[in-house]
């Protein structure tokens, strides 16, 4: 993270959420819904994140918060086009996919090593959290659709949008 | 045996480290193995023979019975004393005959096909025996094939394991309908207790066809000349000593169980004594020595699966002798031409001239193997022979035809001879320096093996008795040079005077077939069928049309699980029309967009409203109580939303642009669509009201989600943790399909941007 300079400045923005004309790609771009998506943006994301946590005990679930974390992305992407998308996504959206798919895989076959079989769960106690082993295959989940989601906007989307 | 066999396999991982690092030697370290296990088998020797074979098991899926167990019997050691020892031979030849490139590989395959032979002739169970079976397949296939550079290397690799595969694939289900008729997957408790009955029949049948594929039996046997363009080591290791055995090996094994059904001896003695006659005459016309030897192969295949598949005492004895001396003389014979292919540079009979005269020794060696494969006295090739005659005294016809095809091996193996050694005139003699002995060792050894048995036939004769002891014994029949004045003396001296005969005035001329008969234009004529099948039913499957697959999708599920749901469905109990006011709104609208969505013409104003009839739906999970499921539906609308704008601003914007009725076409679109949307919807207005109460499986998933999964979100617990392996699977699919989605875009995006270049 080289271009984010020294350290103290962890709270320089890294960008603006108003645009300038040096940002300009000729999308037909509306300023008003670039400025909503790039606020409400991190609240979508907790959103999600909130929705994967709160699915063992009410509505939500990995599918639902990949999903909502997945739109997210779509909103910046249809307010400001491949240029709003390259500057949130850093990583490669299939790194995405293979981690999700990962961890569901080592989730399940964790309790073989105890001498279970795959896929059982545990509850653990800590302190006054409860916490069900299957939350790490929701987790697995939801990367893997928010991968997915990104991964189709950058092919579907920014390709097409290049043939133009 | 066991460990055994994993040395192997280590081993061979080892050696394209060692081989890159030294070089040939290489093929001394791959030696070891195969003599390891030979000296192992020969201590073992003494248990073996008293009638107690020393059985190991490896348990490897014990909870669906699948085992390796691996015995040694006096057939199995024998069948070790070729695998094992020919193969530490070729090794140390290969060691002085290979060019640098390509050691690694070779080595490393060679060694393999080594340890899976071992593994093969010592399985026990039906399973170890085709795993083994087809890793020699395998390596067959890899080591013709080498690197692949040739049109003719690629092609003979094809067939090879081709043919071979489908026969390893006909006799796994031979095995499996065997080993359920017996009741038993052991091949030792198959064969002491045989299943009778018409599956028996077909399975036999299923079996012979693995083992006449493997061992090149008419009408499989062009793939093993063919396979000649392997290295000449190679090809006396693979397709003369060991891995055509397999086939023989197969009868010899399972015919003290089978050999009274009329559904095994008589395939393997039609069959048999044709492929030793055609392998006969054919080789008489190839100038190729190596070509040539490979149709011998093919002939003495043919004999040995007559003398081991009859099933009877002296016949065995014959088989069992006739396998381990063709194994000792092919082995000479291949190794030798090699060496006459590697100091000369040729191997054609017409290009040989003087050699016997330069080479005095080293002629001397392949001497005394050709003349054991012609079966001249006093030499274990005519010891095998005349036991072989003695044991067939009581068929006449097949005698004849056994005696027939003697005399073509004697007129072949004159031709081999002479081709090889003699001096030809008007042709210029070869100049060059003879073998030296790391060539010429491995040569001598079986040669002169042949020659010392026969006059100690008492060393292998505990070994060949104890496999023929599964036959009853008629009269004992003891192997010897000389019996007295007997048939079998005659007959030998008829098929020598015969087969020079034969050589005399029939080479060269012999063995014309016409096209049209050759079984390599068969197997080509069949490969092409199978392309033009595949091309056909591809074409039409894939015909690259959205409507035509959508509509196939849709008949069948009309057509298929249709009639039969239809027919078990209760009488339609009382129905009611709402079960909450909020739904009556919620579907009226559902019910104008989905006609809206029929009329539209635009396509962006169908999307939408499609968009609008999900929403609707997701409205109405909420209604009825299902939060989790509705909040799905709505995020699942709105991406699905999202990408198909993506996808429609690269179609055009109207469904079609002449406002015509509907067309022909169209008509069959409209009927088929109402048709899967009627039966859709009666299914689940009968299915829905045919249902009272919760199902068992959701009233138990309610009662057991705090208590296991330790959730009170029920659906939640039913993704993760009661139905995870499906989830699991799901996201699976799910990357798959994206990543091809996503490679499929990006490719035609960038097929796309070159054009326009």
């Amino acid at each position: 993270m080289s271009d984010r300079g020294p350290w103290w400045e962890w709270d320089a923005p890294r960008e603006r959420w108003l645009l300038t004309e040096r940002d300009c790609n000729g999308w037909p771009r509306s300023l008003l819904l670039e400025v909503c998506a790039r606020i409400v943006f991190p609240t979508v994301l907790v959103l999600s994140v909130y929705l994967l946590f709160a699915g063992h005990n009410n509505s939500g679930g990995g599918f639902t918060g990949g999903l909502v974390a997945g739109l997210a992305f779509v909103l910046r992407y249809l307010a400001g086009g491949k240029v709003e998308l390259s500057a949130v996504v850093r990583v490669r959206p299939p790194v995405v996919i293979g981690t999700g798919l990962s961890i569901a895989v080592i989730t399940a076959l964790v309790p073989t090593l105890f001498g279970l079989p795959v896929l059982t769960t545990d509850v653990w106690q800590l302190g006054p959290v409860k916490l069900a082993t299957s939350l790490f295959l929701d987790v697995g989940v939801y990367l893997l659709i928010v991968g997915v989601v990104v991964d189709l906007l950058g092919t579907l989307g920014v390709s097409l949008e290049e043939d133009q | 045996m066991l460990i055994l066999i994993a040395v192997h396999f280590l081993v061979a991982a080892l050696l394209p480290a060692v081989a890159a690092r030294w070089g040939r030697a290489a093929f001394v370290l791959a030696a070891l193995p195969p003599a390891a296990a030979l000296v192992t088998a020969l201590s073992w020797s003494a248990t073996v023979l008293n009638g107690s074979p020393p059985t190991e098991t490896l348990s490897w899926a014990p909870s669906i019975g699948l085992d390796l167990t691996l015995r040694l019997d006096p057939l199995s050691l024998l069948m070790i004393v070729l695998v094992s020892g020919v193969g530490a031979l070729v090794f140390v030849y290969y060691a002085a005959y290979t060019p640098p490139e390509g050691i690694g590989r070779n080595s490393s395959l060679l060694v393999v096909f080594a340890g899976s032979m071992l593994g093969l002739v010592t399985a026990d169970d039906v399973f170890s025996l085709y795993v083994f079976w087809e890793f020699t397949t395998v390596c067959s296939f890899l080591l013709v094939g080498g690197a692949g550079l040739t049109k003719l290397a690629r092609r003979s690799a094809t067939q090879a394991l081709l043919v071979t595969g489908f026969g390893g694939l006909t006799m796994l289900l031979g095995l499996i309908l065997l080993g359920t008729a017996a009741g038993s997957f052991r091949i030792s408790a198959i064969v002491a207790y045989p299943p009778s009955g018409a599956v028996v029949e077909v399975a036999v049948v299923l079996l012979l066809v693995g083992a006449l594929t493997k061992s090149a039996q008419v009408p499989f046997h062009p793939w093993l000349p063919a396979a000649m363009v392997a290295p000449t080591p190679v090809s006396a290791y693979l397709h003369a000593a060991a891995m055509v055995k397999a086939g023989v090996y197969l009868v010899a094994r399972f015919a003290p169980g089978f050999a009274e059904l009329p559904a095994w001896w008589i395939p393997l003695v039609v069959l048999g004594l044709w492929t030793m006659v055609l392998g006969g005459v054919r080789a008489l016309r190839e100038h190729d020595l190596k070509k040539l030897l490979a149709f011998g192969t093919v002939s003495q295949l043919g004999f040995l699966i007559v003398l081991l598949g009859v099933g009877e005492h002296v016949a065995a004895v014959a088989g069992a002798t006739m396998v381990l001396a063709h194994g000792l003389f092919k082995s000479a014979l291949f190794l030798a031409v090699g060496v006459i292919d590697k100091l000369t540079g040729t191997r054609d009979v017409r290009e040989l001239s003087g050699l016997g005269r330069r080479w005095p020794v080293f002629t001397g060696f392949v001497v005394l193997a050709a003349a054991s494969m012609a079966g001249a006295p006093p030499l274990l090739g005519f010891v095998g022979k005349e036991a072989a005659f003695q044991a067939l005294q009581a068929e006449p016809l097949v005698l004849v035809v056994l005696v027939l095809g003697s005399a073509l091996t004697v007129a072949y193996s004159l031709r081999f001879l002479v081709g090889a050694f003699g001096t030809r005139p008007g042709v210029s003699l070869v100049d060059s320096e003879g073998p030296g002995a790391a060539l010429a060792a491995p040569v001598a050894i079986p040669a002169l093996a042949g020659l010392v048995l026969a006059f100690a036939p008492g060393i292998v004769e505990p070994v060949i008795a104890g496999y023929a002891s599964a036959y009853p014994v008629a009269e004992p029949y003891g192997l010897a040079l000389w019996h007295g004045f007997t048939l079998p003396l005659l007959l030998s001296a008829v098929v020598l005077g015969g087969g020079w005969l034969v050589y005399r005035f029939a080479t060269g001329r012999a063995g014309w077939l016409p096209e049209a008969v050759h079984a390599q234009t068969g197997y080509d004529r069949v490969v092409m069928a199978l392309d033009s099948v595949a091309r056909g039913v591809t074409g039409r499957l894939q015909a690259g049309s959205v409507p035509v697959y959508l509509g196939v999708i849709l008949m069948v599920a009309v057509v298929v699980p249709g009639a039969g749901l239809l027919a078990g469905v209760a009488p339609l109990p009382r129905m009611q029309w709402f079960d909450s006011w909020m739904q009556v709104p919620l579907a009226i609208v559902v019910l104008v967009a989905a006609g809206l969505a029929v009329l539209a013409r635009r396509r962006l104003t169908a999307v939408l409203v499609t968009g609008v009839i999900g929403y609707g739906i997701g409205a109405l999970f909420l209604v009825d109580g299902g939060p989790d499921l509705a909040l799905a539906q709505f995020l699942v609308e709105s991406l699905t939303l999202v990408v198909f704008v993506f996808v429609l601003r690269r179609m055009p914007p109207r469904f079609s642009e002449d406002r015509r009725p509907l067309s022909e076409g169209r008509w069959v679109k409209a009927v088929v669509a109402c048709v899967a949307g009627t039966f859709v919807a009666v299914l689940a207005v009968l299915f829905s009201a045919n249902r009272d109460g919760l199902p068992e499986a959701s009233v138990e998933y309610i009662q057991r989600a705090q208590e296991d999964a330790g959730a009170s979100n029920v659906v939640n617990a039913i993704i993760v943790d009661f139905r995870a392996f499906d989830t699991v699977g799901e996201i699976a699919v799910l990357a798959v399909a994206a990543t091809g989605a996503a490679s499929l875009i990006l490719a035609s995006h960038r097929a796309r941007r070159k054009a326009d270049r």
